[in-house]
């Protein structure tokens, strides 16, 4: 039983790092409607950032914020520069478009920082977290991070005029224009946003997986899983998927025989696919109405 | 409420623009042209781009699959790359185990991809988009895995892969291995250009391409949908496990990592390049996965991936609809050349 609680405990904390990321996925899906396959080398520059300028001698959360607003900033940039006369192309230009953009900034990195592993500092310390050997206080300040994330998206959607305006843009581009609202301005928002929820969960994810432009690859992958789990449309579904892909991969590693970590991602892949074979909007995303 | 639908209805675009019927192939000439090409070019050149134009040609024939899978029935796949490694394994394992004929290993290989792929199709059909998309790659994620558990080790060599031989030109012809498989490669994939484009032209081609428009209006008019859907995963499937086979003889070298996603991400562009629907410009699509990664590494060594990603945003812009786009300037210019 102590078993089963510590590997849930641990799943949670590797949930986290998914459930950053699939909140960035599922903000730039609602904004434009596809999934961004560049988002994790976008989380990871961002990274490249911040660590730059804590070489700099910059303190951290002077860093963080430096960071989260020039993540902003180049995520309207490349919305702006790359992907608006994209926007009527069809979805698999665009799809092709986002590769591009993953090669240029993998590529670009690599040229910058070089490929060799980073150390990268936490806020939290490392300590066991509540006398726990599996969850340390950087997991847990991660998690609370996500949850309060979550939070503050929710309410921003919710309560302010600028949310609404985006939802209205998503949801239906023609009549959002005929009342007024820039649609073009709120999906480069959507980016910005993205970009930024982007280099959060980098900086908290990479304390964990070191620095190195390849770091996102793994994680991107559990990542679009566990937004596609949760139902692309919802925020709270891509951060419960998160949590949800961190648990079962866990313990599917601990109790089924002859699953080593080789064997991990094989297995909470075809988990959620067998998810969306019973229910195709994913845990909590809704039905998208359509018209004969 | 209806008002309300109607926006929803409307922003939901069609994922795969639909190419007329008559643009599927290229015009007579054109044909005779881009196959004479072929048949001549190999003798003017070194042995390593003989094998190149080999390798060409096998991606064409995968990016072609890919081509009727979207193109035709309107269903994404970013999991190609686990179709093509089955094939290759089914060859090189018949060959190397059970000495059987390559040319003879070819159908084998196609004809258990055909099965993979069709039962894949089924729980496809509930998906769609972004989701089958998703799914496909988990397929792809998953096969290097699962082709290296042990319980086939035996068979597969597990991470070491096994080792092909290379056929010899049959009956003392005076050709080297390189050449040979070219040509022998140049029939495989000319027989089957011919095939799809019958096969898109058929009824069943028909019947698919009326649900990559509109699933439901097909449905209406008695197509059975699950059907064909799941028939043009199982034609995909099949004809690039034959690719697959094509590439192991070639490469001599079937293992595990030939294959991850980054294949079929490969495939993907490839028909994304060459225009999504139209099947001559599988050529061309496979040519740019063949070539341009070379150039980009050409141009500069450690920013390679920013060419390739630049050189890929180019062609995006510039012919958003791929090779098919080009194909079209092209005819009009020579039309009008005709006139003056």
């Amino acid at each position: 039983m102590e078993l089963l609680i510590n590997q849930i405990l641990a799943g949670i904390a590797t949930g986290a790092i998914y459930a950053c990321m699939a909140l960035a996925i599922v903000m730039i899906f609602q904004a434009i409607d596809h999934l961004n396959f560049a988002q994790g080398e976008m989380a990871m520059f961002s990274t490249f950032i911040a660590w730059q300028m804590m070489q700099w001698g910059i303190p951290y959360w002077w860093a963080f914020i430096l960071t989260l607003i020039i993540s902003f900033a180049g995520g309207v940039i490349i919305e702006r520069l790359l992907f608006k006369p994209l926007a009527k192309a069809p979805v698999l230009t665009n799809v092709a478009g986002f590769i591009a953009l993953f090669a240029i900034i993998n590529s670009v990195a690599g040229l910058i920082w070089d490929f060799t592993i980073k150390q990268f500092p936490t806020p939290f310390g490392s300590a066991p977290f509540l006398g726990s050997q599996l969850i340390s206080t950087h997991q847990a300040g991660m998690i609370g991070v996500t949850v309060g994330l979550l939070i503050a998206l929710f309410l921003f959607f919710r309560f302010t005029r600028i949310g609404l305006a985006m939802r209205a843009a998503a949801a239906m581009p023609e009549s959002a224009r005929l009342v007024g609202i820039n649609t073009g301005w709120m999906v480069a928002l959507g980016w910005g946003m993205a970009s930024a929820i982007g280099a959060i969960a980098g900086i908290l994810i990479a304390p964990v997986v070191f620095l190195e432009p390849n770091m996102m690859g793994g994680v991107l992958i559990y990542g679009f899983a566990a937004a596609v789990l949760g139902g692309l449309s919802s925020p709270l579904g891509a951060v419960m998927g998160g949590f949800l892909v961190g648990i079962f991969e866990n313990l599917v590693g601990t109790y089924i025989p002859g699953v080593g970590n080789e064997l991990k991602l094989p297995i909470a892949l075809a988990l959620i696919v067998t998810v969306l074979v019973v229910k195709p909007t994913g845990l909590m995303g809704h039905t998208v109405v359509k018209r004969v | 409420m209806s008002t309300i639908q109607d926006t929803v209805a409307k922003t939901d675009t069609a994922a795969v623009d639909a190419p007329p019927k008559k643009s599927m192939a290229l015009g007579r000439a054109a044909s005779w042209a881009m196959l004479i090409v072929l048949l001549i070019a190999p003798l003017f050149v070194r042995n390593f781009v003989i094998f190149q134009m080999t390798m060409l040609l096998i991606y064409g024939i995968a990016v072609l699959a890919l081509n009727i899978l979207t193109g035709g029935s309107g269903q994404f796949s970013l999991g190609q790359s686990a179709f093509y490694a089955i094939g290759a394994y089914t060859s090189g394992i018949l060959m190397e185990h059970f000495g059987v004929n390559y040319a003879l290993t070819l159908p084998i290989a196609g004809a258990i991809c055909f099965a993979v792929g069709f039962l894949f199709g089924f729980p496809a059909l509930r998906l769609s988009g972004i989701y089958l998309a998703l799914a496909t790659f988990a397929l792809a994620v998953a096969m290097p895995q699962l082709l290296k558990l042990g319980v086939f080790e035996h068979w597969t060599g597990g991470v070491q892969g096994l080792v092909v031989t290379k056929p010899d030109a049959p009956f003392g012809l005076p050709l080297s291995q390189d050449m040979w498989l070219y040509y022998f490669t140049l029939a495989i994939s000319l027989a089957i250009y011919l095939a799809s484009v019958n096969l898109l032209r058929s009824r069943s081609g028909r019947a698919m391409m009326a649900i990559r428009d509109n699933e439901i209006a097909a449905s209406a008019m008695g197509i059975d949908i699950s059907l064909y859907k799941t028939l043009a995963f199982g034609v995909s499937a099949g004809i690039t496990g034959v690719a697959g086979g094509l590439g192991a003889i070639a490469v001599q070298f079937v293992a595990p990592d030939s294959y991850t996603f980054l294949l079929a991400i490969a495939l993907f562009l490839g028909m994304v390049v060459g225009g999504v629907g139209w099947l001559p410009g599988s050529l061309a699509g496979a040519a740019f996965i063949v070539f341009v990664p070379n150039i980009a590494e050409g141009i500069s060594k450690g920013l390679s991936g920013a060419f390739f990603g630049v050189l890929l945003f180019i062609v995006i812009y510039l012919v958003p609809h791929g090779a098919r786009q080009g194909a079209i300037y092209a005819e009009m210019l020579f039309n009008k050349l005709r006139r003056s």
